[in-house]
């Protein structure tokens, strides 16, 4: 019966999907990743100045929520333009912690100065280091839990799911700056002088804190990639491409989604609890609209669809920005959106996904120069530059 | 009494006041391979719909295996064993195909578990392959497949799914003459394991490989039974007028309505839409035609819901 089926596509080779990738593609991405974290945790402490190293570690810290954003938005789809929100929520947990400890069983200074007499109740358990810590990463987690579950059920998406975290973004702000003597207001938390008993203002401190927060970007690009791999990643990436069409596969996109959402919220609350202590300061400035949005676009200039681009688009965008501001202070916001128009109308895929066109096209040129006898060997119409296979992670 | 795999009762779907289906009744028992045809907003897709959980039905009840399937999600209905293709092939083109026969067959799997990474091809996955024959394109990515292709692909998806009753929308549509017949003969193929529901447009597709034919017209059934049976029915050839096809007399079909006579298509190549506008421009120079004019719903070919006394 099958015969006549099988004159559907030319005589099979043996089965590619069984043979796998081959040795060197399998050894590729590792080698990469240790020599870019040999980089990043032997070289730059050895090398850089501990302001610069400071700067760094801010630019990580920003990398791990680009990280979360190319998983939400890359991968699965999800425009998520309120990750300053988690950010924040890390960020404010932390600087809880920080300020409580600072104070020693006073008031903190602020309220002091805002006429508050006696600790809200909100603040009593961030005495607790490890609430704070653990808090940070579980509070934007069900946040965006809770968040996902009436969002996503109702099939909200794209530019209304876009809207509905910006509009979260710019009312966080408005509560924050509103509750002058719970949050600081305008100034939001700052002023720390200790960390777990060390000071904050030490070489010594801020270099095993940005030692930390690299070991922990570090982590995070790994379970990331681990999970884009995995068939949940591929998930994702059929939720993107076809929401509709996966729930007739019997899958329920918006757990999946929710689900991820939610592990982008985390990382990017961890991210927060990290950038204050390296920073000194979190306040609403720094988690509003702009700075989600500013996130976005480094992910967008990097390379929304591989967490490796996000990475570095993040970290270029933190680098760029600094030392753009130090000699024009005021041009770097017009750089920053014509950089962002010229990728998405010219490089949709970012810096990350040129790096990969450019090396398909020598993998390539190199292939038809070696086999041209060979010719198209998979029976579809198209050349050998749709072979190469997509840049992943 | 063993009761049917699939009881459709009295089932009606309302757009906007337009009856898209009015009062079905449809029974496939275990093991059926039973075609749906019928003219351009016959209401065939929409049935499908309806099954499948993608539209809501205004009354009437869908039994699959005893179980009521009103007010169940598209996903948890496709868990109960329903599986579908749709007009337009819609597979995963990031994906290869590989790995969107993997995906179609991992639905069962707890989704912490789907988080761990693909080792090798499941046996389900291997099957899909060996019955559709996609082996050598398995790490392409699907967006560089044929149409033909692809259908074949999404057809391998829903095998891999095991599901107990496939329902397979215009899986043709679009396909060059070999194709059509290499889908026929996997349709024979899958025919032998599964329960199938195939919509077709295509009369020549619908001789060669049909056994039980449904005639859905303007939302109801027309007729039911062999395609021999269908083929010689008077109310089919008048529903399927101005089609100049050897399986439909035109000479039959003039006689049954003489006076829509002057609203005769030449017979067109795209059965789709000389069917569908051959029904609605009978009633019209009929002049029984009353509702052909308020009857254009949302439902593109609705037209042809103008009633036919």
């Amino acid at each position: 019966m099958t015969a006549t089926v099988r004159n559907l596509v030319p005589p099979a080779p043996p089965a590619p999907a069984l043979r796998g990738p081959s040795l060197r593609d399998r050894l590729k991405g590792p080698a990469v990743f240790t020599f870019v974290a040999v980089l990043a945790l032997v070289a730059a402490p050895l090398l850089l100045e501990p302001f610069r190293l400071n700067l760094l570690a801010k630019y990580l810290c920003y990398a791990i929520v680009a990280l979360g954003i190319g998983l939400a938005w890359g991968q699965g789809g999800m425009l998520t333009l309120g990750q300053g929100v988690f950010f924040g929520l890390g960020g404010y947990a932390m600087g809880m912690y920080l300020k409580l400890n600072d104070a020693g069983g006073d008031l903190p200074d602020f309220m002091v100065w805002s006429g508050v007499e006696k600790l809200p109740a909100l603040w009593a358990p961030f005495a607790n280091p490890v609430f704070a810590v653990v808090f940070a990463v579980a509070g934007p987690v069900l946040l965006a839990l809770l968040l996902g579950a009436l969002v996503f059920r109702q099939r909200v998406r794209g530019a209304y799911f876009a809207i509905l975290t910006q509009a979260l973004a710019a009312a966080t702000v408005i509560l924050l700056v509103g509750q002058q003597g719970l949050t600081g207001g305008t100034n939001g938390l700052t002023n720390f002088f200790e960390l777990f008993g060390q000071d904050l203002a030490a070489d010594e401190t801020q270099r095993g804190l940005y030692l930390v927060v690299a070991a922990v970007l570090g982590v995070l690009y790994l379970l990331a990639r681990q999970l884009v791999r995995s068939r949940f990643g591929r998930l994702l990436v059929a939720i993107r491409d076809g929401e509709d069409r996966v729930r007739f596969l019997g899958y329920n996109p918006a757990t999946v989604k929710t689900v991820t959402f939610a592990v982008s919220a985390g990382m990017a609350g961890l991210a927060g609890a990290l950038f204050v202590p390296v920073v000194g300061i979190i306040s609403p400035a720094l988690l509003g609209v702009v700075p989600s949005l500013e996130l976005v676009v480094a992910v967008a200039v990097g390379g929304r669809f591989s967490l490796a681009g996000a990475v570095l688009g993040a970290v270029l965008m933190g680098y760029a920005r600094t030392s753009f501001s130090e000699e024009f202070a005021d041009g770097w916001l017009y750089l920053q959106g014509a950089l962002f128009i010229l990728v998405i109308s010219l490089a949709p895929k970012g810096l990350f996904g040129l790096l990969a066109a450019a090396r398909n096209l020598i993998a390539a040129r190199t292939q038809s120069r070696s086999r041209t006898m060979d010719g198209d060997m998979a029976g579809g119409a198209d050349g050998p530059l749709v072979e190469a296979p997509e840049a992943r992670a | 009494m063993s009761e049917a795999l699939l009881e459709v009762r009295d089932l009606s779907v309302v757009f906007d006041g337009f009856r898209a289906l009015d009062g079905v009744d449809l029974t496939v028992e275990r093991g059926e391979l039973r075609f749906l045809i019928g003219p351009n907003g016959a209401g065939k897709t929409t049935l499908i719909d309806v099954i499948t959980g993608l539209t809501r039905p205004a009354g009437g009840s869908v039994r699959f295996e005893g179980r009521d399937l009103a007010g169940r999600k598209e996903h948890e209905i496709v868990r109960m064993g329903v599986g579908r293709t749709f007009q337009t092939s819609v597979v995963f083109e990031e994906l290869t195909v590989l790995e969107n026969l993997d995906l179609a067959a991992s639905f069962r799997r707890p989704l912490w578990s789907l988080a761990r990474r693909r080792r090798g091809v499941s046996d389900a996955v291997a099957a899909a392959m060996e019955t559709t024959q996609l082996h050598a394109l398995a790490d392409r990515p699907a967006g560089v497949l044929s149409h033909g292709q692809r259908q074949w692909l999404e057809i391998g998806m829903l095998i891999a799914q095991g599901p107990r009753l496939l329902l397979l929308d215009e899986p043709v549509a679009g396909m060059s003459g070999e194709e059509r017949q290499h889908t026929g003969e996997l349709l024979t193929e899958i025919a032998k394991e599964h329960t199938v529901i195939v919509i077709e447009h295509d009369m020549e597709f619908l001789r060669r490989y049909a056994s039980q034919v449904t005639v859905l017209h303007e939302g109801k059934v027309l007729v039911e039974g062999s395609v021999d049976e269908v083929r010689a029915d008077p109310r089919v050839q008048e529903v399927y007028l101005g089609r100049t096809d050897d399986t439909f007399d035109p000479a039959v079909a003039g006689k049954t309505t003489a006076s829509a006579g002057g609203g005769r298509m030449a017979g067109g190549p795209d059965a789709g839409t000389a069917i569908g506008e051959g029904v609605v421009a009978g009633p019209g120079a009929a002049g029984t035609g009353t509702m052909s004019g308020t009857a254009a719903g949302p439902v593109a070919g609705s037209a042809a819901a103008g009633e036919v006394k």
